[in-house]
């Protein structure tokens, strides 16, 4: 008998109800959970054969010089690779078993924000979520950190491929300089956030700790990998949040990461966004402070983490407290009705939302609240979609048993009702999947 | 403190009591016939790039490979007062000028000093003191004032209701669509559906509404999905807010956002980056006169930002997040053909922090004069509700708006 705290942690904590998933959780919702975060990641199966981001880079960066090659690249290479990726990685989304440590894939992979607004990072974002987030999301904060960091994706999204040391031998004898981008958007975006109590003062002093961090090229460093350009680093003492750090080459930036983790603002920052995304757009307080007392007390353990989020008393309160993004609502549908015929199918509603994987508009991410996705228009738009969603899957099933596998427990009578009356089964299953139950986690 | 989601709920919550049933649009007249669009520039322009001020003698050495030549060399800036220009890649703004229908303005900034994006757009938005002060924004406060009945005369033109426009008073929006529109018995049982839910119902509600009215306006155009922040929208989106602005009884506000203008890198002079988004934004609000027909000459356009960039290149020839930047007010009800600006110079004691310009005008300030000029609202009520606490906020000098 399926309740609402199966509804709960299949839509909330997972990405979404299978067809008959809700009986079967509601024997143990929160041991469902907690079980994934143990086992193999379900996703993995469906990852294969995608090829390392260094691979990719570093054949890239041979073609220097050639600019035809490199258009063809682009082309041939970087266009299908990212379509490859996205196909597959909505597929692992949509039959993973172990939907929770997804859902915490995603959070992370949009903490940590890399997007083709950039173009050159097309062929490397679904790489940097494999390398850089994926393996991490049950370890240690300060471990994702430094991966992210470190991972070329992230060094050219904010521009630390270009930074130099101003008093480095490079910055002597070129005319280049620092890059304050990739240190201020990490302590703002990715630590500290915005009221962390950093100044200019240390944005600066962060930039030219991570000068040198950077991409190696066909002539120099490691193709396409991480490489720390040592005559490019700043020299000297540098002096960040009334710490002072002394010139040590790489390990400057290595020991700044690992302090940043471990701030208190750190904590509060990752625990107000881990709540917003599993209870509330504006999370209760006590949701909030519990979250960062496990922070913590385990050094930033994403793990336990994540198990501090299924005892949340706040998180089973309301099963429709959360309003899908569109990434959600489409994954939540492919779930539910399976996935469409045709792989290329699958970007199109995502396209036409507005939410296209790593395609975000800034380094904040995708917003994570209603209003961020919810207006007048967008609204429209989603019925839109679920209508012609309805209109290519309808001939096959029923529509009430669907209503039913999605979200039983937390019917409203009057959304039951008027499925159940419907004119067709076209518009049934369109009711189904617009309602406010389906729209909503 | 209330939530932006608590706010839209109660005045949608009334609105919906009294128009429950009646299709479309507005019973009464609007109260005004003038028209405001708010164009959103996100990431920080750089209005040194933007409007270069070549007579200042700091002006070429402190900007190196960033600087705009002077008038009459190749690629050089075009000529406005003979102290400000005009960058070449705004060329078409430039007739406006002459028709002193375009009115430049300089070292303006935001009454925060901060170089996040997320806090300077906030303060952009909340026409507050600080981030994060108020949950609603001017412009959604300032429809209070001039909202009467149900006409949505605020329009947000994209996905999601910019904060500027986010608040207690309902608002329009509106996106290019590309799907089929949903059958209405469809959306008559959704509406009964989300009865009661504070985000779906009066979201739907206020779709249907702006739905009708710009399926008149525009016909059933569709357009490429993707970012409709990104640049190569501006133009659609622009056109869209023009021909929807133009309607007699339709919306009298609009906002419209692009970006692309957070240049760090490889920014650009008379070309390259910077100039190519210039170019896109020139074309775009050139396109308007024609889009809004006779109602050009009660309109007025403001182009904000939420914060200018550093005066030196940076090591990557780009910029870093400035203070002040430069603004646009464009449009046939604008006292153009001059530039605006207390100028406070680029010599180094006159920098903000040594490296940014510093601001002597403040954006509340120019909003509030256009609030009051343009759309005839009283300004106590800026000073007290629109605007908190912004009796310094010092105006662009001069007349902003023809009497």
């Amino acid at each position: 008998m399926p309740t609402v705290e199966a509804f709960i942690a299949a839509n909330r904590f997972g990405l979404g109800a299978r067809q008959g998933s809700l009986s079967g959780l509601a024997r143990d919702p929160q041991g469902w959970l907690l079980r994934q975060l143990g086992t193999a990641d379900g996703a993995l199966p469906h990852l294969r054969n995608l090829p390392q981001s260094q691979d990719v880079l570093a054949e890239f960066l041979r073609l220097r010089g050639d600019r035809e090659a490199r258009i063809r690249f682009r082309k041939e290479r970087a266009r299908p690779l990212y379509r490859r990726e996205m196909a597959q990685r909505t597929i692992a989304s949509i039959k993973t078993d172990t939907p929770f440590r997804e859902r915490l894939v995603h959070f992370w992979g949009n903490h940590f924000t890399v997007s083709v607004s950039k173009s050159k990072l097309r062929p490397l974002v679904g790489a940097f979520e494999r390398e850089a987030i994926r393996p991490h999301v049950m370890g240690k904060f300060a471990t994702m950190l430094n991966a992210v960091t470190r991972h070329p994706a992230m060094l050219l999204y904010l521009d630390n491929n270009l930074s130099v040391g101003p008093n480095s031998r490079a910055g002597l004898r070129w005319d280049r300089g620092l890059n304050e981008n990739f240190a201020r958007e990490i302590l703002e975006l990715h630590t500290l956030g915005v009221g962390g109590g950093y100044g200019q003062a240390d944005v600066i002093a962060f930039a030219k700790i991570l000068t040198g961090w950077s991409v190696g090229n066909d002539r120099r460093g490691n193709p396409g990998a991480f490489t720390f350009f040592e005559n490019r680093h700043e020299p000297g003492e540098k002096r960040l949040l009334g710490k002072k750090y002394h010139e040590a080459g790489v390990e400057e930036g290595n020991a700044v990461l690992r302090d940043l983790a471990r701030a208190p603002a750190t904590a509060r920052f990752i625990a107000t966004k881990l709540a917003r995304h599993f209870v509330a757009d504006d999370p209760p307080a006590s949701a909030v402070d519990a979250l960062e007392r496990v922070y913590r007390s385990t050094d930033g353990d994403l793990g336990a983490l994540a198990r501090a989020l299924v005892d949340l008393p706040e998180a089973w309160r309301d099963p429709l407290a959360k309003v899908k993004t569109p990434n959600e609502l489409v994954l939540s549908a492919y779930r539910l009705l399976g996935p469409p015929d045709q792989p290329r199918r699958m970007l199109g509603p995502l396209r036409l939302l507005g939410q296209v994987p790593f395609s975000a508009p800034s380094p904040a991410g995708w917003p994570d609240r209603a209003e961020g996705w919810i207006g007048p228009e967008s609204v429209l738009r989603r019925i839109e979609l679920m209508g012609l969603l309805a209109k290519r899957r309808a001939g096959r099933i029923d529509p009430s048993g669907m209503a039913d596998a999605a979200f039983g427990p937390v019917a409203a009578a009057e959304t039951v009702t008027a499925v159940r009356r419907a004119e067709s089964r076209r518009e049934a299953l369109a009711l189904v999947l617009s309602s406010r139950e389906f729209q909503r986690r | 403190m209330s939530t932006r989601r608590q706010f839209i709920f109660q005045a949608a919550g009334a609105s919906l009591v009294t128009t429950a049933g009646l299709p479309g649009l507005a019973l009464a007249a609007a109260p005004t016939d003038r028209r405001l669009l708010l164009v959103i520039l996100r990431g920080g322009m750089d209005g040194l790039s933007a409007l270069p001020p070549y007579g200042d003698p700091s002006y070429e050495d402190l900007r190196g490979n960033l600087g705009i030549a002077r008038p009459n060399n190749a690629d050089g800036a075009l000529k406005l007062d003979g102290f400000f220009g005009l960058h070449p890649a705004l060329e078409p703004l430039h007739r406006f000028y002459e028709r002193e229908e375009f009115l430049p303005i300089h070292a303006v900034a935001i009454p925060q000093r901060t170089r996040s994006h997320f806090d300077a757009q906030d303060v952009l938005e909340n026409g507050a003191t600080r981030a994060h002060k108020t949950p609603d924004g001017w412009l959604n406060r300032a429809l209070r004032t001039l909202q009467a009945g149900d006409n949505r005369l605020g329009l947000a033109v994209g996905y999601a209701v910019p904060p500027v426009l986010r608040g207690a008073v309902p608002v329009a929006s509106w996106a290019p669509a590309t799907l089929p529109p949903s059958a209405p018995a469809l959306l008559d049982k959704l509406a009964r559906l989300y009865d009661g839910d504070p985000v779906f119902s009066p979201a739907l509600a206020e779709g249907r509404r702006a739905q009708e009215m710009t399926g008149k306006l525009l016909g059933n155009r569709t357009m490429k999905r993707g970012n409709l922040r990104s640049p190569g929208r501006f133009k659609a989106l622009s056109s869209a807010a023009g021909r929807l602005l133009a309607a007699e009884d339709g919306a009298r506000v609009g906002v419209i956002e692009m970006g692309g203008w957070d240049t760090h890198a490889n920014q650009g002079a008379h070309e390259g980056r910077l100039a190519r988004n210039l170019s896109i934004l020139a074309n775009g609000l050139a396109a308007l006169p024609e889009q809004l027909g006779p109602v050009w000459r009660k309109t007025a356009v403001i182009v904000t930002t939420e914060f200018g960039r550093t005066v030196r290149m940076n090591g990557t020839r780009g910029t870093d997040h400035g203070t002040a930047g430069a603004a646009f007010l464009l449009g046939g009800a604008v006292a153009g053909g001059r530039v605006a600006a207390r100028w406070p110079g680029l010599a180094s004691e006159a920098l903000f922090q040594n490296r940014d310009l510093a601001p002597t005008s403040d954006l509340r300030g120019l909003f509030k004069t256009v609030l009051r000029d343009h759309m005839g609202i009283n300004p106590a009520i800026l000073d007290r509700e629109i605007f908190p606490d912004s009796a310094g906020a010092t105006p662009p000098p001069g007349r902003l708006i023809r009497a």
